[in-house]
């Protein structure tokens, strides 16, 4: 006994090595899961608190960027107002409350980003607190950037969509034929198109946006445009390779939005067995 | 190792991670090089501190590291590996005569040669398995080694630009 004790004890540093890398692939495995909620992550207090600093000051010098941004899209939305406004006689259709109520927006800044690994992860300032809740979409005014993956009380960690194990629904806008936006992993600014049939005319320049079947995002966000469509080795699907609206290393100020209805739709997909990607 | 020299190390350590969790997270030269500046610090330990002690505090230093970047387990496996290789590795190499106790495999003791056949390839280890595990059924062989190699050479030159500037030669003893 005593034998195996000192063989153990001559072991120990190996043991420990193989202990700790147990822990920590367990611990990779349980943060990639899309469903995981982590333990450890940039959302608890004291991580959030120094990310935000960092934040504060490096967002100091991108004001009169994001300044522009907001400005635009001011005006964008002026204009929109005024089409809204201008038709004093005409008749109008009263939508139902129930359908006016579905999206709920809100406003948050990126404290932290990544753009380089294959898993990458946003961290916002908005938590809890603010009306965060798992599951809600981030976009900004130049498309859609990710999905919320937990959340603490003052922060927020989201999925960006530069993350390999992120599934989004979207369609070609002119033709409405739907794939799924998936990374690749490998450059920043370009995501692959998948699931789109053959049979589909797919031309490089045509805009990609969301359906809106997944019930997380509005229908008709931009994700991006086509760069090239090419046959592609498998045999029932195109190979579309998209270029990102978003850039993503200049992305500061982001909206969330939440369906109302998500915990119905989910439940109602649930029950007739149905696995959505969001 | 001194009361005064345990001071200045600890100061080296936070330094180092303040650094890579501020500055360093988006960094990569050409898409392809990442740079893991707070390897220093688990490369500079003494060369006889325990390897136990070793894997214990490189497994912390690479979880806290992940919490801030949102890695989880990334970072502290493949430290982990790192401390685990480097007293092997350390042993592979010894200069004729060994190592004196007071030893600390830095640019300074040892010289350019040996300094970098020391960190090239443990710091490789360590991106090896970083960029498999981060690319895991994504990527292919390509990327990973593509990634590594350049990473580990760029860590490695601002580490010896590092200690250029600021590691002091030690004087006496």
């Amino acid at each position: 006994m005593l034998r195996i004790l000192q063989f153990l004890y001559s072991l120990r540093s190996f043991l420990l090595f193989v202990l700790l890398e147990v822990l920590a692939i367990s611990l990779i495995v349980s943060n990639n899961s899309p469903q995981g909620a982590a333990f450890f992550n940039s959302s608890n207090a004291l991580t959030g608190t120094v990310l935000k600093t960092r934040s504060d000051v490096v967002d100091f010098f991108s004001l009169a960027e994001d300044n522009e941004a907001l400005l635009s899209q001011n005006a964008l939305l002026l204009e929109q107002l005024k089409t809204i406004n201008a038709i004093p006689d005409s008749l109008t259709l009263e939508l139902d409350s129930a359908f006016e109520a579905q999206y709920d927006f809100k406003g948050a800044r990126i404290i932290s980003n990544s753009l380089r690994f294959a898993q990458n992860h946003l961290t916002l300032n908005k938590g809890s607190k603010d009306g965060v809740k798992p599951g809600m979409g981030v976009f900004n005014d130049q498309g859609v950037i990710g999905r919320i993956k937990s959340v603490s009380e003052n922060y927020s960690v989201a999925f960006s969509l530069l993350n390999t194990e992120l599934n989004l629904s979207t369609k070609i806008k002119n033709n409405d034929s739907f794939g799924t936006a998936k990374w690749d992993g490998k450059n920043s600014n370009k995501t692959k198109l998948l699931y789109v049939p053959r049979h589909v005319t797919a031309n490089p320049g045509d805009t990609i946006v969301t359906t809106g079947f997944s019930a997380v995002f509005p229908e008709g966000i931009l994700v991006g445009i086509i760069e090239s469509v090419n046959q592609g080795a498998d045999p029932n699907y195109l190979d579309i390779v998209v270029n990102l609206s978003v850039d993503f290393s200049k992305a500061h100020y982001v909206y969330l939005v939440e369906n109302s209805q998500l915990n119905e739709i989910d439940s109602l997909q649930q029950q007739s067995e149905i696995e959505n990607e969001f | 190792m001194n009361f005064r020299n345990l001071i200045t190390f600890v100061f080296l350590v936070i330094c180092l991670c303040t650094v890579q969790i501020l500055l360093l997270k988006n960094v990569a030269l050409f898409g392809v090089a990442f740079c893991f500046i707070y390897l220093l610090a688990i490369l500079s330990f003494p060369i006889s501190i325990r390897s136990f002690t070793l894997i214990l505090i490189s497994f912390g230093l690479g979880l806290l590291i992940d919490v801030f970047y949102d890695t989880l387990g990334l970072n502290a496996a493949a430290a982990t590996l790192l401390a685990f290789l480097r007293p092997y590795w350390l042993k592979a190499i010894s200069p004729n005569g060994g190592y004196d106790d007071s030893n600390t495999p830095t640019l300074r003791e040892m010289g350019i040669g040996w300094y970098i056949s020391y960190s090239l390839p443990l710091v490789f280890a360590f991106s090896l398995l970083f960029f498999t595990a981060d690319q895991w059924g994504t990527g292919g062989l390509f990327g990973v080694l593509n990634k590594s190699l350049f990473s580990s050479i760029f860590t490695v030159i601002l580490a010896i630009i590092v200690q250029l500037l600021f590691f002091k030669r030690r004087r006496g003893i």
